[in-house]
This record gives C-alpha cells, structure tokens and sequence, in this order.
C-alpha cells in the first residue's frame, strides 16, 4: 500500500473529475422525486377481465350471427364468468350444425361441456389465449396512456408495468391533478348505436328490455342547480361504428351557440360503415355512447357520406379538449381504477427541498465538527473524505438517472452520519495500537488492515436493509434506498482508500514519524 | 487528544441480568402498549384510505375544518392540525373506489366553510387491495431483513451468533415499534424504511463486539481468564467506537427529527429510538454469550453425547468453547 502512490492519487483525481463532469450543472443532473417538485403519482389496476369479456362477448356475437346464417335456431348465447361462453340451441335436430359451426367460428374455444339432450355447448376461452389477451390489455392500456399523456403535454412523465396488471404513472409538475387523472382514466370507448324507437324507455324500464337492447342513460347536469338527471335511452346493443374507426378528432366550436363541441373523422373503413349506416337508417336516431353514456342522440336526416361526425354535449372548452385526445389516442381495452395515488402541490414540495437542505446542512455541521473536535487532524481528513463522499453519492445519483426524493435526501442526511463510522473505527484502532506500544506508522498500517474486516461487515449488514427495502419499496422510499445503499458503498472508496491515501502522504514519507495528530 | 472510555473496565457481564431486566421490562411494555392500542396503528399505506394535506390562507378551527367536510360526506374524517392552525392533515376511511374529483371537492367545501382560500399540498389515495399487499409485503420485507442478517452473521462467525444477533434485532424492532406506539404514531412506509435501515444499522455494534470477543480469543486463553473476562474484555475494548459510531448516525437522525420536518417525523423518531436501542442491545446480546455458553457446557456435562462429537474440541475462535475455570 506504501507504494503506488501516484497511480492511487490518480485514481482519485480522476474518480473526483468524473464526480464532478458527471454533476455539472447540478440543477439539470439531479432527478427531483415527485414529492419535491410536486406532481402525481399513480397506480392504475387494468381490469383484465374486462378485456376478456368484452372478447368473449365479440365472439358471442359472431357465433350468434354464423349460426343464424346457417338457419339454426339459437336460444340463447351468453357469457358465463369471464372466459366461457354457454350457446343454447332451439332444437336438437340442428344439433350437428351448431356443433361444427361453433368449432369453426371459435377457433380459439375449448369445448369444455357439450349436452345434446339439453341442446346446450360450452365453449371456454384458451388459457394461452385468455393470458395474451389480458397481456395485451395491459400493454396496449399502457400504451395509450402514454399517447394520452404526450399529447396532453407534460414534460418527463413516466409511464411503467408494475406486477402483472398494474401501470405506474409518475407525472411532474402537473398543476391540475384531477384533469390529469380523469384523462388518464376515462376508458374512451366511442361507440354509435342505433336508438331504438319501437319501445319508449319508460316501457322498457317497467317491462323488460327487448332481447338485443339495452338501456343507457344521457347525463344531464343542470348549470342553475347542478342537478344531475337522468334521461334513459333504449338502444340496440350493436355498435355499428366505433372509437377505433376514428382518424383523428378535434376540437370545434359551434358557430350558434358559440359551445365547444368534438369533431370526429373516421377513417376510410369507419367513413364507409358510417355512410352506409346513415344511408339505411335516415329518420331513425343514432347514440353517441361513450363509456357508456349517451352523449346526444341526433337524428339521421340524410346519409352522411362525408366520413365526419359531431360529439355534443354542453362540453367546457378542457373538457372538449380532453375528450379530442382521448378519441385520438384510442380507447383503453380494458377499464382501469386508480389504486393508489400520491399527489404533492409544489408549495409543499419547495418546503420539503428547504428542510431537506437545511437537514443535511445541519447534520454535516454536527458530524464535522464532531470529528474535528475530537480527532483533530486526522478528524480534518475524515471530513474531507465525508465531503468526497458526499460529491460521489450525487454524482452516482446523477449518473445512474437515479431520483432524488424527501427519503432520499433522509438518506444522504443518515449516511453523514454512517459514512464516519468507518473513519471512527479505524481511528480507534491506530489509537488502540498507538497505545500497545506501536510505532505511528506500524499503527496506521494495522488500524486500517484490522478494522477493514469489520468495516465489511457493516456495510454488508446496510447494504442488505437496503436492497431489501429497494425490493419492496415504493416511489420515495425506494429513492431513500438507493442514496443510503450509494452513501454506504462510496464511504468504503473515501473513508478507507481515500483516507489511506492522505495518511500515507502525511506520515508514510521518508522522515521518521514521532507523533500523529488523532 | 479527546478520548473516551480509555482504560475502561465497566463489568457489563456481571451486570447482566440488570440488562435482561430492563429488555424484557421494555419489550413487555412495548407489547402491552401495542396491545393496549388495539394493534400497530397502520398509516394508510397499509390500511387504504385517503389523505388530504390543505393549507388555509389564513389560521381556521378545526370546527371549521370539519363543518367543510360534513358537507361532502366522505364518512368519518380524522382532523389533525399540520404544523401551525392554517395547516390540516385529513384522514378519511378506506373506500374501495377512489374518490371522484376529491381534490377538487375537499378544496370548495372547506374554502366555503371556512370563507377562506384553501390549497391541497398533498393528496394520497391508497385501494383496499393495495394496502392489503403492502402489509403482507412488509412483514415479508422485515422478516426477510433480519433472515439475511441472520444468514450473513451465522456465516461469518457462527449459528450461535446468528441468533443472538437476531434475539437482539428483534428487540431493537419491538422496542421501535413501541416507542411509536406509546407515541401515537402510525405505522408507514417510511417508517418501515426506518426499521429495516436499523435492522442493518444496528447489528454493526454487535458485530464489532463479536470480532472483537473472536480476536482475542484468537490468541488463545490466557490464564485464569474466565468467558466472562473475555466478553467483559471485549465489551470495554470497543467501547469508545460502540458509542462514537453510534453518536454520530444517532445525531444524523436527530438533525432529521428536528429539521426534517412534519413528512420525516415518524421515520426520524423511530432511527432515533433504534440507533439508541441498537446500541444498547449490542452490550446485552454479547452478554448473552456467557450463559450461553455455561447452559450448553451443562449440557454437555449432563447428557455425554455421542462419543465423536463430544469430544472433538470446536476449532478456535469459533463455536462454543468450554469456560475455563468456572
């Protein structure tokens, strides 16, 4: 160790510079946690089995259609749980039909029960193909999300899978959380029914829906007493055209009545359905349904060939404006809930910076001051190694991309106070052979071979808390892991190497050594 | 030069059943205190709920805070002055469904309350399912914690250590948690952080203490040297760095507790008690060797085992070595 001393004093000018280059300017380097610079954090749960019921339902739909096709009287067709579908024909005659037409329109169906005597087949879901969909829901979920949020305009969001059917959303600085959050998680299922006019809501309240109808309701909040009231719509459940035949939408405003309204443009498969749609339908009504809420429901004066539509709906300009990117960026494919948030103002977060600096300017002051007092010179050059530990701990957290949070800066503030620990042992192990009789510089060479053991058990003891805790931490706690785990890993380069380094410059020199100041 | 404990020579070992004493009197008091509790009482990280941090333009009553919330109807509200009477922190029950715009509702309903200005510094919402996993997961976390410990101790010195070291995290932890409890505070993920943070911190002293008892022993036993005298040796040898090491990370977190602010309260306050108790437990838990070791020289005496095993003197510095002398 005696030797070397140009190359270890290298090591260390360069490991400083790097330090250095790799935190200037240090205002752009350091990653703020959303508790210091404010903004939300969410956890969405996709509802997976959504997904697979909506897909269970589409394939209902089709096998209803290909046996009517094939003249097979069906009874009923409905799903049962998430992933099967129970098909009940009229008569066990076209038993044969309905069985091969089953097998050829649901290719990816296992039969799972087929019952002659009763005319009923049950038909579930792969699991390899249930499993893509529900991964898919969430991929293609997290997807549009991101398009949601890139063209809502927030810098730096960050958007993850956590877990099998979880997004995490991490979005800085947003000022107006609540729109924010309804943008994120408004599924935007755009879909035009056909209203149906043979049976008027209220009768179908009191009586029954007719098979192929369902009742949906157009919300309407009174602007005088925000009221909200109900208005129930019997429409078809087919959706003739949909969110995903949508080009592109955007935001008009009504030359009358001067109210936002969304304007649709469909692509060339959405323009041709419309048209034809429009065309066999005049006089009847259509439902703009989103999310299952009747928008307007206008009536079909003439075929609409032009492959544009227009969404009303007493909208505010933000809310126009959101649902134009909603449409835009597609629907989500399975609902989600908002599981755990976390949103901080940025008055709290500019409170939470103050503390956080005045704490480790505090905590820094104690401990340096405690090491100077009680080991002098040798304490100087602990707190000189404490400083060199703190410039590595931020540009490691520069370099890596890693986040600073409010834990976090408690652990820069906690390895202040541990990264001395190591200086402290070995100082008490040179005083402890000083005293054993031994020469200055036979005791520097044992207190730091002695003590180095030890030193790496206590780091290892740290360092597996904090992996541990960076495991299962969330957010800011994690980032609290991840400066201590830093801290304690870089006090093992600055409080032994470094500090070697200066010891052996002091008293490793050619004159003799009588004294050293610890 | 400043030096403490020099020449000490405290007879900790002799003092001992003082030391298991006063743990078991602290653990028993932490546990009918968190018993007394009804439990830990669970922040809503791991029971689920919501809770809204609003600042007031100017200092209101919590009557008036909770006039504004009676209004939306979000069930029973717990009302906790922040800081100084303009500041609230509101708890709200768990609900399975997140809130609707509460942001925005909390802020008009107290603003119009209180006819004054009203801002959401902060704002969490944490499901049901979430919380459910959390606390699963953080049992998982703590006990994991003191697992790898345990494996990491029983490796580099022995089993016997290694229990003895998770004997005394174990009481580091349910003194911690105690201490919270008899304070009133609220079981949160920091706050975890915090444990598991003294979980690693807190075995360092006992680790030095162990190093130290190997070292000497390493040397051979002197004459007329008891295990007492070695423990007891050892104890005072490290105590200067037991302490400064100690002293250091204890002024850290007390620089938290008081700068840190209201965020950083319960996690500053639980390293805190846990540096202290850390410390303290590793003197009690090297103590714990001598009757340890005099319960399983007993053993042996009593029920020779199996001739081989018996006989084969454990390799030095490790495993149990008779106490000479006694």
């Amino acid at each position: 160790m005696r030797r070397n001393l140009g190359i270890r004093i290298a090591i260390v000018a360069v490991v400083a510079a790097a330090a250095i280059w790799f935190l200037y300017p240090p205002s752009k380097s350091i990653n703020l946690g959303l508790d210091l610079q404010g903004g939300i954090h969410l956890v969405l749960g996709v509802d997976v089995a959504k997904a697979l019921e909506a897909q269970v339902e589409r394939a209902g739909d089709s096998v209803r259609a290909e046996l009517e096709k094939k003249g097979v009287a069906v009874t009923k067709i409905e799903r049962r749980g998430s992933t099967d579908l129970v098909i009940q024909i009229g008569s066990p005659q076209s038993w044969d039909a309905a069985l091969a037409t089953a097998g050829e329109v649901l290719g990816n169906f296992d039969r799972k029960e087929a019952d002659q005597a009763a005319g009923r087949v049950v038909m579930a879901l792969k699991p390899r193909e249930a499993a893509q969909i529900r991964e898919f829901a969430v991929r293609q979920g997290l997807e549009t999300i991101r398009n949601r949020i890139d063209q809502f305009g927030v810098a730096e969001p960050s958007i993850q899978q956590q877990g099998d059917n979880r997004i995490l959303v991490q979005l800085p600085g947003v000022q107006d959380p609540e729109r924010a959050k309804a943008l994120i998680g408004k599924t935007a299922l755009l879909e035009f029914k056909l209203v149906d006019d043979k049976i008027d809501p209220d009768t179908a309240l009191k009586s029954g829906v007719p098979d192929g109808d369902e009742i949906l309701y157009q919300r309407r909040v009174d602007k005088e007493t925000h009221q909200e009231r109900k208005i129930p719509f019997v429409v078809q459940r087919k959706a003739y055209v949909t969110g995903r035949d949508v080009a592109t939408a955007r935001v008009s405003i009504d030359q009358n009545t001067s109210e936002p309204y969304v304007s649709v443009d469909f692509n060339a498969a959405g323009g041709r359905a419309f048209a034809d749609l429009t065309d066999a339908n005049v006089g009847r009504r259509l439902a703009i349904v989103l999310d299952g809420n009747v928008h307007s429901a206008p009536q079909i004066r003439e075929r609409i060939p032009s492959g544009r539509a227009q969404i009303t709906g007493g909208f505010t300009s933000a809310e126009a404006t959101d649902l134009a990117i909603v449409l835009r960026a597609g629907a989500l494919p399975a609902p989600v809930q908002v599981l755990e948030e976390r949103t901080v103002g940025p008055s709290l977060g500019a409170d939470s910076i103050r503390k956080g600096l005045v704490s480790t300017a505090a905590a820094a002051l104690a401990v340096v001051l405690f090491m100077l007092i009680y080991y002098r010179l040798s304490g100087l050059v602990a707190d000189l190694a404490l400083a060199l530990n703190l410039l590595l701990l931020l540009a490691a957290m520069a370099g890596f991309h890693a986040t600073l949070t409010l834990p976090g800066i408690a652990g820069i503030v906690l390895t202040i106070g541990m990264a001395v620990d190591t200086n402290i042992l070995i100082f008490e192990r040179i005083r402890e052979e000083l005293r054993g009789g031994k020469t200055v510089r036979a005791s520097i060479d044992a207190g730091f071979s002695r003590a180095f053991r030890t030193i790496v058990d206590t780091h290892v003891t740290v360092l597996v808390s904090a992996a541990i805790l960076y495991q299962f931490g969330t957010g800011p706690v994690k980032g609290f892991a991840v400066s201590l785990a830093i801290g304690i890993l870089v006090s093992l380069f600055t409080a032994v190497f470094f500090t070697r380094l200066i010891f052996d410059l002091m008293y490793m020199g050619s004159r003799r050594v009588e004294r050293i100041s610890i | 030069m400043h030096q403490i404990f020099v020449n000490a020579n405290y007879d900790f070992v002799g003092k001992r059943h003082w030391f298991y004493g006063l743990s078991l009197g602290a653990v028993l008091l932490s546990i009918v205190s968190i018993i007394l509790h009804g439990g830990l009482s669970y922040g809503i990280d791991f029971t689920g709920g919501a809770l809204v941090q609003v600042r007031y333009d100017k200092p209101v009553t919590v009557a008036e805070v909770r006039k504004g919330l009676d209004e939306l109807g979000l069930g029973t509200a717990v009302i906790q002055q922040f800081g100084d009477a303009a500041e609230y922190l509101i708890r709200l029950p768990p609900a399975e469904q997140n809130p609707e715009q509460l942001g925005d509702r909390v802020k008009a309903a107290l603003g119009k309350a209180a006819g004054a200005g009203v801002e959401i510094r902060r704002l969490e919402f944490v499901g049901p399912q979430v919380g459910r996993d959390l606390q699963v997961q953080a049992l998982y976390a703590v006990l994991a914690g003191m697992a790898g410990i345990l494996i990491y101790v029983a490796f580099r010195f022995d089993f016997r250590g290694g229990i003895i070291a998770i004997l005394a995290l174990a009481h580091d932890v349910t003194v911690t948690l105690g201490a919270l409890s008899l304070s009133n505070l609220e079981m949160s993920l920091p706050v975890l952080a915090a444990l598991l943070t003294i979980v690693g911190y807190s075995i360092n002293d006992t680790i030095v203490v162990f190093d130290r008892i190997r070292e000497t022993r390493g040397r051979g036993p002197r004459r007329g040297q008891t295990v007492a005298d070695l423990i007891n040796g050892a104890l005072n040898q490290t105590l200067s760095r037991t302490i400064l090491t100690s002293f250091t990370t204890f002024l850290a977190a007390l620089v938290l507790l008081i700068f840190g602010g209201e965020v950083l309260r319960d996690f500053a306050f639980a390293l805190v008690i846990g540096v202290v108790t850390g410390t303290y437990s590793s003197v009690a838990a090297a103590s714990l060797i001598v009757d340890w070791e005099a319960w399983s020289g007993r053993r042996r005496a009593a029920a020779p085992a199996p001739a081989g095993r018996a006989a084969s003197t454990p390799p030095v510095g490790k495993g149990s070595q008779p106490a000479r002398k006694r």
